[in-house]
């Protein structure tokens, strides 16, 4: 045993590989060091959601160059319609995804959800549309239910119990259309009044857009100001003032780009201008669910069962709770997205494709850096997959590629998301 | 040497015994613990080192003999009601979740709420004096994920989790045994600090080294027997040896 003293305080500082697994608001005093701290950061490979909006500008540019009508308005709304249900799909996959589990079955349960929702608010039940969009999301958060206690309580692999799923929620689906005499031939319409309808084929005001977005951007900075604040007034480590404003004022430019693409002209015969009231449905949908996982301690628990689930038995979470939780969440919201299918198609159809679907889901949230291995993702990842999925079916549409290019393009762009996060994953290992 | 002591240990095993199927694990072990102490847990692979604090820790009941909780009889049937009374078992996984920061390993399972909602502020503060209490200063930030910390810090926060929920007897297998010489040091030093906050503390050791710095008292276990225990100072080195290797000491034998 050596003589000299230790002082803790002197024991060096973390090696830089170290450092950069935290995130630069968590040690940066300043504007500068934030700015280092993240390049540093980048270096190491740790580059968040970067790659991502690299990729997102490339593939712009690139369909831009190919097609003039790409970044035309009327082009780009419909470009975040297509998205609305990428994203959807995508946060239900991530309450699945951070556990590392998988849910292979919310393609069809899109289907589901979208054929109780019809049928619901069509002759001969007539519900109210709020009550049918409340049904289809209970009848699919049940099935949720019951894959999670399978799962669960059996102990099966998720992967088999939803890929069973998968099928028999197909099967249910199409003996909904059966049992109802006014799905002819497996279509049952939707009425345009309704604001089911309305979600998709209708816009809110233009001005009401700027209104809302300025409302929007002002609780964001006060919020966001108003608890550095009260952290710095309890002695807590706050961002810097400089960092704050920075995120506020990246926030107003993206937010004042959306309103102003939905508020230009997108016809060419008539004016219509406003954002398609999906827009700020699914941007509502994301925020609740990060709240979710943010601030409530199921959603910490998520976290901590995805990392951990022996630690976080030994802390006296309830494992099976939180695993049965993520599959009623992950089916309930793909019934609302659901919701968005019958609305930008004005009907409901047995000819869904759910099988493409769920490879949107879970392309949606890994390619928005959410990784397969657990524990490490957000919902708002979905929100950046999901536009990078539309926009490059949109892109490839323009360009008149065929069905089968498409399927390909999605494929090697979920295997290079997948290949990404796994190399990602392993650098971290071996640091 | 006294195999036993009047004292008023925090906690009190009196001819414990455990049996899995025809194994016999654990026969006929008595055991103090006091508080403000550190207590060094020795001996062999297979001695019952392990079976010992997993029984302590609620893992397993005893089959016979009794426990004595600051004097009065318990039996916990699992580890909950262990921790319930204080006891806090440290594995050498450590169980914490990696990709949660220090604050929020510190204090999963029991967060502090406010409106139902977890209140990031006021764990945090208290999770900062805690650390400050134990002197763990090597850490930048504690909002830093787990996965960013050394050996030793680790070590560091599963300790000060254990402090943060109350607990009266801290019990650490093999805490040093994955760590170099700097984290080493650094964790003894923790656990010295730890004892003399007034917790008990268990530390299963092979390494003497470590047990020769840190403990106030020893124990040591052979073949499911609990052979000996007791003030440091009653032990050499080459005493503890023996006790591990052949369950007594030559030490008359050695001196010639």
């Amino acid at each position: 045993m050596t003589t000299e003293q230790t002082d803790p305080s002197l024991t060096p500082a973390l090696p830089e590989p170290e450092l950069t697994a935290a995130a630069p608001e968590v040690l940066a005093n300043s504007l500068s060091e934030y700015l280092q701290a993240w390049w540093r950061r980048i270096k190491n490979g740790e580059s968040g959601a970067l790659p991502v909006l690299v990729g997102l500008v490339a593939i712009t540019i690139f369909f831009q160059a190919e097609r003039s009508a790409f970044l035309t308005s009327a082009n780009l709304v419909n470009l975040f319609e297509e998205a609305a249900i990428y994203v959807v799909l995508g946060a239900a996959e991530t309450f699945i995804l951070l556990l590392s589990e998988i849910d292979l079955s919310i393609g069809y349960g899109v289907g589901i959800g979208g054929f109780v929702i019809a049928e619901l608010i069509a002759p001969p039940v007539n519900f109210p549309w709020w009550l049918g969009i409340i049904g289809g999301v209970v009848a699919m958060g049940s099935l949720g239910l019951l894959q999670g206690m399978l799962i669960t309580q059996l102990g099966l692999p998720s992967f088999i119990v939803t890929l069973g799923g998968q099928l028999g929620f197909l099967g249910i689906m199409l003996e909904l259309a059966n049992v109802d005499p006014t799905a002819v031939g497996g279509v049952i319409q939707v009425d345009p009044t309704t604001p089911i309808y309305k979600l998709v084929n209708n816009h809110m005001s233009a001005t009401a857009g700027w209104i809302a977005l300025a409302v929007c951007l002002v609780l964001f900075a006060a919020i966001t100001l108003g608890r550095a604040r009260s952290r710095r007034a309890k002695g807590l480590h706050a961002p810097p003032t400089g960092v704050n404003l920075l995120t506020i004022g990246i926030v107003s430019v993206v937010g004042i780009v959306l309103v102003y693409i939905c508020n230009s002209n997108r016809s060419p015969f008539s004016v219509v201008r406003g954002m398609p009231w999906v827009i700020p449905f699914v941007l509502v949908i994301i925020l609740f669910y990060s709240w979710l996982l943010a601030r409530t301690r199921t959603g910490r628990y998520v976290y901590a069962v995805g990392n951990n689930p022996e630690a976080a038995r030994r802390a006296g979470i309830k494992v099976k709770w939180i695993v049965t939780f993520a599959f009623i969440m992950s089916s309930a919201t793909a019934a609302l997205a659901g919701l968005i299918y019958i609305s930008i198609q004005g009907s409901m159809a047995t000819n869904i494709d759910g099988g493409q679907l769920v490879m949107f889901a879970v392309a949606s949230a890994v390619i928005g850096g959410t990784t397969l291995f657990g524990g490490r993702g957000r919902m708002v990842n979905a929100l950046l997959g999901g536009v990078v999925i539309a926009t490059v079916f949109n892109g490839l549409a323009l360009m008149g590629v065929g069905a089968a290019v498409q399927d390909i393009v999605t494929a090697v762009v979920l295997i290079a998301a997948v290949s990404l996060d796994a190399v990602v994953r392993r650098r971290a290992a071996t640091h | 040497m006294s195999t036993t002591e009047s004292t008023t240990a925090l906690l009190s095993l009196r001819g414990v015994s455990k049996r899995f199927g025809p194994v016999q694990a654990l026969s006929d072990v008595t055991l103090d613990i006091p508080a403000g102490q550190v207590t060094a847990l020795c001996g062999d692979n297979g001695a019952g080192k392990s079976v010992t604090i997993k029984t302590i820790a609620g893992l397993w009941s005893q089959d016979g003999g009794e426990m004595l909780w600051q004097g009065k009889p318990i039996r916990h049937n699992n580890p909950r009601e262990a921790e319930s009374l204080g006891i806090k078992t440290i594995y050498q996984d450590l169980a914490l979740c990696d990709n949660l920061d220090i604050v929020q390993n510190m204090f999963l399972g029991h967060e502090d709420l406010r409106n139902r909602l977890l209140d990031e502020d006021k764990m945090e503060a208290a999770a900062r004096q805690t650390l400050k209490d134990l002197r763990v200063t090597t850490v930048r930030s504690i909002r830093q994920p787990v996965a960013s910390l050394s050996g030793g810090q680790r070590q560091s926060v599963a300790v000060a989790k254990a402090v943060m929920s109350n607990a009266k007897l801290v019990i650490m297998d093999e805490p040093t045994a994955a760590l170099g010489v700097t984290q080493t040091r650094m964790v003894l030093e923790l656990i010295k600090r730890l004892a003399a906050s007034g917790v008990a503390v268990m530390v299963v050791s092979h390494n003497l080294n470590d047990v020769f710095e840190v403990a106030d008292r020893i124990a040591v276990m052979y073949l499911g027997k609990l052979v000996v225990q007791g003030p440091i100072s009653q032990f050499t080195r080459q005493s503890t040896v023996e006790y591990m290797t052949t369950g007594r000491a030559n030490e008359t034998a050695d001196a010639a």
